[in-house]
C-alpha cells in the first residue's frame, strides 16, 4: 500500500507567534519550526498501517526551506521517503491555493491513502483534507479516531459531539486524524541516523503541474484585511466560598451558558 | 562539538521528558513508584540500546549518545536518568564488553529494548569507597555451579518487575599475594537463594528502584561467571570510569533544569513591584548556575569523547563528576533559594532537584574519591 502522509511546519506554540506587517501572513522566521502536532499522530498512523499491511510511507510537506527539519523528523520516525513542495510561488497561499497545490503533487506521487492531521496549529481552518479529497475525487474520512483497512475497504471511527460514527469508502481515499488515534513514537538514535540516507525529492511548481496564477498570495480567494495582538487576558472571576460558593459558581457557569 | 544526529537525539529525549516525563514523575515521586509506563516509552524510542551494537537489538550509538540522552531527561527528572544510566552502564555494558557471545545474545536484546533491566551488585553494606576491601560476598565452585554468599547494599534497578539479572562481584579465591581474587557472576532474577529486600526510604531518586540483595548458598550454573575469572576488579574499575561521564551527565542535566526552572520563575514571581528577574540578587544567582552547567557540560563532554575515541579518560571522567555533581548541588541550592518558600515545597520540582542532587556526590564514586584518582593521575606521591 503506497501511504502519503501530509505533514506542515508551524511555529512552535510554545512560542510567540506573529504575522508580518508588509504581506500579513505568518512570519515563520521569527519562531522555531515544529511538525504541527497532529501530523504526528498521521505521521504514527501510516507507520502503524505499514506495518501491519506492508507498501510503503510517503512524507509530503509543502513549505520554505527550513521545512527539510520537518520532513526530517518524520524520516526519523520511519517514513521511507519524502516529498519538499518548495516554491517562492507558493508563498502567501490559501487553503485553496494549498489544497489545490498539494493535490497536484499527489497525482504526481500517486496514493492509495492520503493521511493528515486534521488541522494545523497555525491556519487552524481544519478544511485541507477536504478540499483534498474534492480535488482527487476520492472519498473523505475526516476526525478519525481509529483506522482499519481490509482489502481496498477502509473504515473509520469518525468522532462527533455525541461519540462516534463508523465510516466506510474504498481506497483510494483521504483520511485527517484526531490526537485520540495512537501516540506517536519519538524518532530513536536508529532512525535519526538512518533518516539521512533516505530520499528527498524537491518539486517546484512546474515539477507537479501546479499553474502559477492559481497559488500564492495575489492568487488567494481569502484575504486578511487586519489585524492586531490578542488583548492580554484579562484575570478571572474569583469566587470565595462563604457559604453559597457552589450556588455562586453554579450562576456563573449558567451566565455563560455552560449549564 | 555534536554532529547533527547527537544534536537530533538530543533534540528528540528532550522532547520526550518534557510531554512524556514532566507530566506524571511528580506523582510518581510523591509515591515512590517505578514509572513502568514511562520506562517502557524510553525503551520504545531505543533509549536503552543507545550504545548497544545493533546486532544485539540496540541502535547503534556511542557511550555520547546515551549521555545527552541522560541530561535531557535529568533536566526534568533525575529518576528515570538514573534508572537509564544504572540499566546501561552498569547492566548492559558489562555484558556487552566481557560476556560470551552466548551471554550477550541472551540478555542485551531484551535490555536494549528496555523490556529488562539489568544491575549491577557491587557496594555492600560495609564497602563503599574500599569497594575492594570491604567485599564479603563469595562464591565458590561446587559441582559445575557457583555457590554465592553474602549481601550487596544500593543496588539501582535490583528490585524491579522487569529486572531480568544481576552481575554479582564476589570473591572467589586469594591471589598469590594474598589479596582477594574478584569475578563477576550474572545471578537471573528469581534465582533460587537470592533475596532481594523491600525498597530503601530514600532522601531523593525516590521514583527508582534500590534494593539491598542478600545471597543464601545461591547457586548459578559456572559459565554464568562474565569474563575471566579474577578480572572482576578490573572489570568494575573500567565500569566506573566510564559510569562518571555518566553520572556527570545526570548532574548536569539536574544543574541546567534548576537554571531552566529559574529563569521561569523568575520572570512570572513578582514581588515589590516587578518580577524577581529584575534584582541583581536573582541575577547574579541564575548567572552562576548556568555557568556552572555550562563548564561541567563542557567537562564531560570532553570526557565522553576521549572515552568514545579510545583515548585515555580516567582523570576527564573524574574531574567532570566532580565538577558535575558539585555543579548539580550548588544550583540544587541556589535554585531552591529563588524560588523561596515554594522551593521548599515537594510539588514543584526544584524540591525535586534539591533532595536529587546530593546522591550525585557520592554515587559512583564520592568526591573524595574523584579527587583522589585526580590527584594520582597528577603524579602526587601516594
Amino acid at each position: 500500500m503506497n501511504i502519503v502522509v501530509c505533514v506542515k511546519q508551524v511555529p512552535d506554540t510554545a512560542t510567540e507567534r506573529k504575522l508580518r506587517s508588509e504581506d500579513k501572513t505568518l512570519d515563520r522566521d521569527a519562531a522555531d519550526g515544529v511538525v504541527n502536532e497532529l501530523d504526528e499522530y498521521a505521521v504514527e498512523e501510516a507507520l502503524r498501517l505499514k506495518e501491519a499491511h506492508g507498501g510503503e510511507v510517503t512524507v509530503l510537506s509543502m513549505g520554505p526551506a527550513k521545512a527539510t527539519e520537518t520532513i526530517r523528523k518524520a524520516l526519523a520516525m520511519g517514513a521511507d521517503k519524502a516529498v519538499h513542495l518548495h516554491d517562492d510561488a507558493l508563498h502567501g497561499s490559501d487553503a485553496l491555493g494549498t489544497s489545490y497545490a498539494v493535490s497536484q503533487a499527489l497525482k504526481k506521487i500517486g496514493f492509495d491513502l492520503v493521511i493528515l492531521g486534521s488541522e494545523s496549529t497555525d491556519a487552524r481552518t481544519g478544511m485541507l483534507a477536504a478540499m483534498l479529497a474534492e480535488r482527487l475525487g476520492a472519498p473523505q474520512l475526516t476526525l478519525a479516531s481509529k483506522v482499519e483497512i481490509e482489502g481496498t475497504a477502509i473504515r473509520v471511527e469518525r468522532i462527533t459531539d455525541y461519540g462516534y460514527d463508523k465510516v466506510e469508502a474504498s481506497l483510494p481515499a483521504v483520511v485527517s486524524v484526531v490526537e485520540k488515534i495512537n501516540e506517536p513514537r519519538y524518532p530513536s538514535f536508529k532512525g535519526i541516523m538512518a533518516a539521512k540516507k533516505k530520499p528527498v525529492e524537491t518539486l517546484g511548481i512546474a515539477d507537479a503541474d501546479i499553474a502559477a496564477d492559481q497559488v500564492g498570495l495575489a492568487n488567494s480567494w481569502s484575504e486578511v484585511v487586519d489585524f492586531a495582538a490578542a488583548p492580554p487576558r484579562a484575570a478571572g472571576t474569583v469566587i470565595k466560598d462563604e457559604g453559597d460558593g457552589g450556588a455562586r459558581a453554579a450562576e456563573f457557569l449558567a451566565s455563560k451558558k455552560f449549564i | 562539538m555534536l554532529n547533527d544526529e547527537h544534536v537530533e537525539l538530543r533534540k528528540s529525549v528532550e522532547e520526550f521528558a518534557r510531554e512524556v516525563v514532566a507530566p506524571v514523575i511528580g506523582d510518581y515521586y510523591e509515591r515512590c513508584e517505578f514509572p513502568y509506563d514511562v520506562v517502557r516509552r524510553m525503551g520504545a524510542m531505543g533509549l536503552f540500546g543507545l550504545p548497544v551494537p545493533e546486532e544485539y537489538g540496540g541502535m547503534g550509538g556511542d557511550y555520547f549518545a546515551l549521555c545527552l540522552a541522560l541530561e535531557e531527561l535529568a533536566r526534568v527528572d533525575s529518576s528515570v536518568a538514573i534508572t537509564l544510566e544504572a540499566a546501561v552502564s552498569l547492566g548492559a555494558m558489562p555484558i556487552l564488553r566481557y560476556g560470551t557471545d552466548e551471554q550477550k545474545r541472551r540478555w542485551l536484546p531484551g535490555m536494549a529494548a528496555g523490556e529488562i533491566l539489568g544491575a549491577f551488585g557491587l557496594t555492600e553494606p560495609g564497602g563503599g569507597s574500599d569497594v575492594a576491601g570491604g567485599m564479603r560476598t563469595t562464591a565458590a565452585l561446587d559441582g559445575g555451579e557457583w555457590v554465592i554468599n553474602g549481601s550487596k547494599a544500593f543496588i539501582t534497578n535490583s528490585g524491579t518487575d522487569i529486572t531480568g539479572v544481576v552481575a554479582v562481584a564476589a570473591i572467589t579465591g586469594r591471589r598469590e599475594d594474598g589479596r582477594p581474587e574478584i569475578s563477576t557472576i550474572l545471578v537471573p532474577s528469581g534465582t533460587p537463594g537470592m533475596t532481594v529486600s523491600k525498597k530503601y526510604s530514600k532522601v531523593g531518586w525516590s521514583a527508582s528502584d534500590t534494593r539491598e540483595l542478600s545471597f543464601t548458598d545461591c547457586r548459578v550454573p559456572e559459565e554464568n561467571i562474565l569474563g575471566e575469572r579474577g578480572r572482576g576488579y578490573a572489570q568494575f574499575l573500567q565500569t566506573l570510569d566510564e559510569g562518571r561521564v555518566a553520572i556527570a551527565a545526570v548532574s548536569v542535566g539536574l544543574a541546567q533544569g534548576c537554571v531552566d526552572e529559574s529563569l521561569r520563575y523568575a520572570r512570572e514571581r513578582r514581588a515589590f513591584g516587578q518580577e524577581i528577574g529584575c534584582y541583581q540578587a536573582i541575577q547574579f544567582k541564575i548567572v552562576d548556575m548556568e555557568a556552572r552547567a555550562h563548564t561541567a557540560r563542557l567537562a564531560y563532554y570532553h570526557a565522553a569523547e576521549r572515552m568514545v575515541a579510545g583515548l585515555p579518560f580516567k582523570k576527564e571522567a573524574a574531574i567532570a563528576k566532580l565538577v558535575a555533581s558539585n555543579a548539580a548541588m550548588d544550583n540544587a541550592r541556589d535554585a531552591t533559594q529563588v524560588f523561596g518558600g515554594y522551593g521548599f515545597m515537594n510539588e514543584f520540582p526544584v524540591g525535586r532537584f534539591y533532595r536529587d542532587a546530593k546522591i550525585l556526590e557520592i554515587g559512583e564514586g564520592t568526591s573524595e574519591v574523584q579527587r583522589m584518582l585526580i590527584a594520582r593521575e597528577l603524579g602526587l606521591p601516594t
